[in-house]
């Protein structure tokens, strides 16, 4: 399932991957693509497969079928979702454990954990136990573990989930970081303002592809047209309107004409959920 | 003139010597959505904590519908926590007659909406996260509450689940409950009808989005070697946030950009703020004029 030997400057990903847990179809034909020097967003909500797709990107999860590109273990990082430190050890230990598990010069590890905490500010709390860090102390760690060896991708799962705006600025720094200096960057995100500041986004729903593309190309794959009324609209196309801003705005299929408004990553996402969910094929949405 | 849901008047909450909300106003009117923005330790929980009468202030006066809080005004309050509130080990239909018989609501309160009549059997524990979000905003609402309080009410939620979600708070608004809501997450604040900022225990700003951003700007930096500006930028002490292939710095005017940047080819324009980085703006100058505990 490795490509083994091929170049760091070679891109990494999916190719028609399929997971089956039970009777659960988790990721259902899934193609994605990571290229180095960018960041690549992995969007959707609750159930809709992006850890799956993560773990088989991270080696942690061997696909039901189809092909997963990624580099060798030793040249992969991965921050899995929730978790990624021991509560238990201190900052420094946390990450002097992962240097040794990648086998990190010693040397090397001290100069570039001394480096990447004093970038994400915790260089002032080396000796606390990760688990009494802050949440978003906590996942800065957590990325800084799984970046420290260099890898050439690095798949982090929700770095920035329930972290306030702030620490969320500095785990950008840190991301934005990885990929100026040549790592594949794959996070997982649900939240499209996020997504939108990535190079390339990946929207599942269902295990299956909704939409993908730079946020600009996923706008413009947006089908029909788009418009705002002041009150939600009444009957049948009540369906295809949802709240925004204070607004309602109503997806019609067709050409539509006059009105219109220019969609937003977040309008085109909706739509391209609205319409799956029209059409029916959402209906089943469990997960497990 | 109706009394307002709720009140805070210079609300001052200290735990020891570290004052977790320092002389804070603030006010939420029936029918309005206000939306309470902070970065952690801001004083945000410590505020609903207080409003929702759990906790007593140090000085200055709460106000619940023009009353001190009580049991009685607790039963005209509906209030989802970060945690949902639901217990895992039963199903939505029993959380939600549980917490109808607690407020005395009646059978009408405990029957369950259509979208989680499919869910009715399935434990709590076991249903997707949206799913359990519904289920915790429908025993919020259950009790037709003149106050609703939503403490991140839609974190990990898919972006149509979650204007779905935002349609229930405003259609709670439009019959007339005041809504306070806290998010981390600048797209939800455009759901709400005022914001108040909150930075080191105080209000930093409150009003609506254009008179909070104001005519703040950012330098806006594109170049082909985005990596190396970023680089730059960094070195130069200007930390810059990568927005596809631009690079947006908040706090910095252009010319010092470009002097940052060197010989490195690039354009360096000036764009208004957004929110987002207003906020920061707030929030950095707030952290530097107070010392922190």
């Amino acid at each position: 399932m490795t490509a083994p030997g091929v170049s760091t400057r070679d891109w990494w990903g999916t190719e028609d991957v399929c997971v089956r847990f039970g009777s659960t179809l988790a990721l259902d034909h899934v193609w994605f693509r990571a290229e180095p020097g960018q960041v690549s967003a992995v969007v959707g909500g609750d159930g809709a497969g992006r850890t799956t797709l993560l773990r088989c990107l991270a080696g942690a999860l061997a696909p039901t079928s189809g092909r997963v590109r990624r580099p060798a273990r030793l040249a992969t990082g991965y921050l899995s979702a929730g978790s990624g430190t021991y509560p238990d050890l201190s900052v420094a230990e946390n990450l002097a454990f992962r240097a040794t598990a990648y086998r990190v010069p010693p040397e090397t590890a001290r100069q570039r954990s001394a480096e990447l905490l004093a970038r994400a500010g915790l260089d002032k709390v080396t000796g606390r136990l990760a688990g009494q860090l802050s949440g978003g102390m906590r996942q800065k760690l957590g990325v800084i573990a799984a970046l420290l060896h260099r890898p050439d991708l690095l798949v982090l799962d929700e770095p920035t989930t329930g972290v306030d705006p702030v620490s969320r600025a500095g785990l950008w720094l840190l991301i934005a970081r990885a990929a100026a200096d040549g790592a594949a960057v794959v996070l997982a995100t649900s939240y499209l303002d996020e997504a939108e500041r990535a190079h390339h986004v990946l929207v599942l729903d269902a295990g299956s592809e909704l939409a993908s593309g730079t946020a600009d190309q996923i706008v413009a794959a947006m089908r029909g047209t788009l418009t705002v009324t002041g009150t939600r609209p009444a009957g049948e196309a009540g369906r295809r309107a949802w709240r925004r801003e204070g607004h309602w705005r109503v997806w019609d299929p067709g050409a539509g004409d006059g009105g219109a408004v220019r969609p937003d990553l977040q309008d085109a996402v909706t739509v391209a959920a609205l319409a799956r969910e029209l059409a029916g094929t959402g209906a089943e949405r469990e997960s497990r | 003139m109706t009394e307002p849901s709720a009140q805070a008047v210079a609300v001052t909450r200290t735990f020891g010597h570290f004052v977790a909300v320092d002389q804070v106003d603030l006010e939420v009117r029936p029918a309005e959505v206000v939306g309470l923005l902070g970065a952690n330790g801001a004083g945000k929980t410590t505020l609903i904590r207080l409003l929702l009468g759990l906790l007593r202030p140090t000085g200055g006066e709460i106000r619940l519908f023009g009353e001190p809080p009580s049991r009685s005004t607790r039963r005209r309050i509906g209030y989802v926590p970060q945690g949902l509130g639901l217990y895992d080990d039963l199903t939505p239909a029993e959380n939600l007659a549980f917490s109808a018989a607690v407020f005395g609501a009646g059978p009408a309160a405990a029957s369950l909406p259509e979208p989680l009549r499919p869910y009715g059997t399935t434990v709590v524990g076991s249903l997707p996260l949206g799913i359990q979000r519904t289920a915790a905003f429908a025993q919020a609402l259950a009790h037709r509450p003149d106050l609703l309080v939503l403490d991140e009410p839609t974190s990990g939620v898919d972006p149509l689940a979650r204007a779905r979600l935002w349609e229930t708070v405003a259609d709670a608004a439009t019959a007339g409950a005041g809504v306070l809501v806290t998010t981390h997450y600048m797209d939800e604040a455009g759901e709400c009808d005022r914001l108040v900022i909150m930075a080191a225990g105080r209000v930093v700003a409150r009003g609506t989005i254009p008179e909070i951003v104001g005519d703040a700007q950012v330098s806006v930096v594109e170049s082909a070697a985005w990596a190396e500006v970023f680089g730059a930028l960094e070195a130069a002490g200007l930390p810059a946030a990568l927005v596809g292939r631009t690079l947006r710095v908040p706090g910095a005017a252009p010319d010092a950009v470009r002097r940052a940047l060197g010989d490195l080819s690039a354009t360096v324009t000036s764009a208004p703020a957004t929110l987002e980085e207003r906020f920061f703006e707030l929030t950095l100058s707030a952290d530097t004029t107070q010392a922190q505990p």
